[in-house]
């Protein structure tokens, strides 16, 4: 257990494979700087794998000042032993004050592992953090400077704020996209501090026998017009529609946890709490309710037009466009008057 | 050759069914309000266990730790296969976080005989997923999260295909280890008569005290307590009594159950609102559409 500490640095676990940085960790930098500045301390990157050195440049033009750097032909595959253990190497000896993960399947299965061993606190998939204080009720005790830890709870229904001052270090996955990756700086310099790993064999006790990617086929992230369907879309068929409208503006196919379960289309188009999060230029939603967990992906759209025949359908509580209509009939217009005007 | 598998089980309010009336004024959700369920994805965990028990032969044990009403999780569990069941049920466990919880469920495990031990890839009440690797990592054993099939068993080793989000990797790793299994894993078995009928009246010591009272209402204390020994020993004949044990049982160390095993804080709690925007309305008509899509090129939102 690491005695109270605030007075080390933020960390962010800079998740990799196969020498590939993941987008998430990236995404975490622009935080763990602001957090970092408020606190006064420097952020370090935690950087594990074999023959990844060029990739601490990297994490350094993203933010940090340090990288903790720990190469060994055992770190060459994620496992959730062997990197646990040279994480919590790390933090004994360098006792940082706050360190956070992506919320990736390798974060969310490395992080509770390392919280087990250091008996800290870990709050997942958290979608913002801040720097706050926190009055104990009954003691009336202050704590200051804490890592304040928001997430939805219970389905989406409610917002948390989580917080440890007991034990440190202060842990927390983040999801993935909520956080605006920062621009990388080619000029900056930092540190790169090597590390070993000393594994022994009973720290590697799996054998991965084979490894398939599946390229994920859209690109929900880095599109600029988002035309989402949900359950009102009515049929697989009827989502040419959606297809189309995407199709002419150039953008891409969004969809209701709904619609994805009724069989419109495949898991990879979900968005909301449970699925990508986006915040395209504009976001034209049809045939969608507006549930807090679809609204959780999306709210932060510049522009939301929203299709829905129900004139009292939440969605219509943030959008920024109302068009109470029958999608079926509104989209085809839609698309006409854009391939009449450009 | 048998393998003895554990399969953690929780009751978990049904987070589907929330609506504005299970929401209290102070924008914390009213429990109480909502059904009580069997978390979905621990199915799929007994599942893969049940399966495992089919093939291989062994047992499977189904442990949860909640309410004394958490029983019905472990009763769903043994009509479904499950050959014994185990509720850790105490005050002290009470705000407990996964880091508490995880101490909790590794102190009852570690008195049980296990080669491989289930838990769902997370709760619907947290989605935390902190809980299974917690515990691996508590009993000293490998985890493999995020679980789709298990493709081989032989000499005390497993071969499983695990989701990492945007691809598959196959998994193997020697007994004992923990699994955590997703929702697309299997389709879970419902329950079967034939087990249903031998443990029908599976019942926690709690819940025997509660119907001997019930069958004898006016009767002193001693006449209960036999009544309730007579329930137990009939109960016993079907292995249908399910286990109850307490923090002191299984030897828990309380500083680290509980509200002082756990790290983590409720700082706030924020229901969601939707703060209405300044909205356009526009019309569905030809004329309507052409203008806001007008508009729209105009500001540059598309090109
Ligand atoms: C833990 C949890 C996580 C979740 N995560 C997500 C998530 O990540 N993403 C997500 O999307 N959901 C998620 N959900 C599900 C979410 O709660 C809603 O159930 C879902 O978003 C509803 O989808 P929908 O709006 O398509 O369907 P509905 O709510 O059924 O809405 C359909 C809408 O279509 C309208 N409509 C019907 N016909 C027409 C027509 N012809 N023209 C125009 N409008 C029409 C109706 O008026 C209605 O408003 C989650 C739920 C839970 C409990």
């Amino acid at each position: 257990m690491i005695k109270v500490n605030r007075n080390g640095e933020v960390w962010v676990f800079a998740e990799q494979h196969a020498g590939q940085m993941e987008d998430t960790p990236l995404e975490l930098m622009g935080r763990a700087r602001t957090l970092a500045d408020t606190l006064k301390v420097p952020v370090g990157a935690v950087l594990l794998g074999h023959n990844i050195d060029g990739l601490a440049q990297k994490m350094i033009q993203f933010g940090a000042d340090k990288v903790y750097l720990v190469e060994d032909a055992g770190l060459k595959d994620y496992q959730a032993t062997s990197y646990a253990k040279v994480v919590c190497h790390l933090i004994e000896k360098f006792e940082p004050q706050i360190v956070l993960y992506g919320a990736t399947v390798t974060g969310r299965d490395l992080a509770p592992r390392i919280a087990s061993t250091m008996k800290a606190g870990l709050t997942a998939d958290c979608t913002d953090l801040r720097i706050g204080e926190h009055k104990v009720t009954k003691t009336g005790e202050l704590h200051e400077n804490l890592l304040l830890q928001i997430r939805p709870a219970f389905g989406g229904n409610i917002i948390a704020t989580i917080i440890n001052y007991e034990r440190w270090p202060q842990m927390a996955t983040v999801r993935e996209g909520v956080m605006v990756m920062p621009q990388p700086h080619t000029t900056r310099v930092g540190e790169v501090i090597h590390e070993k790993a000393n594994l022994t064999p009973e720290d590697l006790p799996l054998e991965i026998l084979e490894e398939f990617k599946t390229e994920r086929k859209v690109n929900l992230k880095a599109a600029n017009i988002i035309v989402a369907g949900g359950a009102g879309v009515g049929s697989r068929d009827n989502f040419k529609n959606i297809w189309n409208l995407a199709n002419c503006l150039g953008g891409a196919v969004g969809a209701t946890r709904a619609a994805i379960d009724l069989g419109y289309i495949d898991h990879d188009h979900q968005i909301g709490q449970t699925g990508t999060t986006v915040r395209p230029k504009l976001y034209i939603a049809a045939g969608i309710s507006g549930a807090i967990q679809h609204q959780a992906g999306m709210d932060e759209s510049q522009k939301i037009i929203a299709i829905n025949t129900d004139p009292e359908a939440p969605i219509f509580c943030y959008a920024h466009y109302k068009i109470v209509g029958d999608l079926n009939m509104v989209i085809p217009m839609m698309v006409k008057a854009i391939r009449e005007k450009i | 050759m048998p393998y003895n598998c554990v399969v953690l089980v929780k009751q978990v309010p049904d987070t589907k069914q929330i609506s504005g009336k299970v929401m209290k004024d102070d924008g914390t959700v009213n429990r109480a309000a909502l059904p009580a369920i069997f978390n979905p994805e621990d199915l799929n965990a007994l599942e893969l266990a049940l399966q495992i028990k089919d093939k291989f032969g062994g047992t499977v044990t189904a442990v949860t730790m909640g309410l004394p009403t958490a029983a019905e999780v472990l009763r769903q569990s043994l009509f479904r296969g499950a050959d014994d069941a185990v509720l850790i049920t105490d005050r002290r466990c009470a705000a407990s976080d996964t880091l508490a919880t995880s101490y909790i469920l590794s102190c009852a495990v570690k008195t049980l005989k296990y080669d491989i031990v289930l838990c769902g890839r997370q709760a619907i009440d947290g989605d935390t997923a902190q809980v299974g690797p917690q515990l691996a990592e508590k009993l000293g054993i490998p985890q493999i999260s995020y679980v789709e099939n298990l493709s081989d068993l032989k000499d005390n080793r497993l071969t499983v295909r695990r989701s990492i989000g945007n691809g598959h990797q196959i998994v193997r790793c020697k007994l004992p280890v923990l699994l955590t299994v997703l929702d697309t894993a299997n389709e879970p078995r419902v329950n079967a008569a034939k087990h249903m009928m031998k443990h029908k009246k599976a019942l926690t010591p709690i819940e025997i005290q509660q119907k001997a009272r019930a069958e004898l209402p006016d009767a002193d204390e001693a006449a209960v307590a036999a009544k309730a020994q007579e329930i137990t020993e009939s109960l016993s004949k079907t292995h249908s009594v399910v286990k109850q044990w307490n923090l002191d049982d299984i030897k828990a160390d309380l500083t680290w159950c509980g509200v002082s095993g756990s790290p983590t804080k409720v700082n706030r709690i924020q229901s969601v609102v939707l703060a209405a925007k300044e909205i356009r309305d526009v019309e569905p008509t030809e004329q309507g559409i052409t203008d806001l899509i007008h508009e729209l090129i105009q500001d540059n939102t598309i090109a």
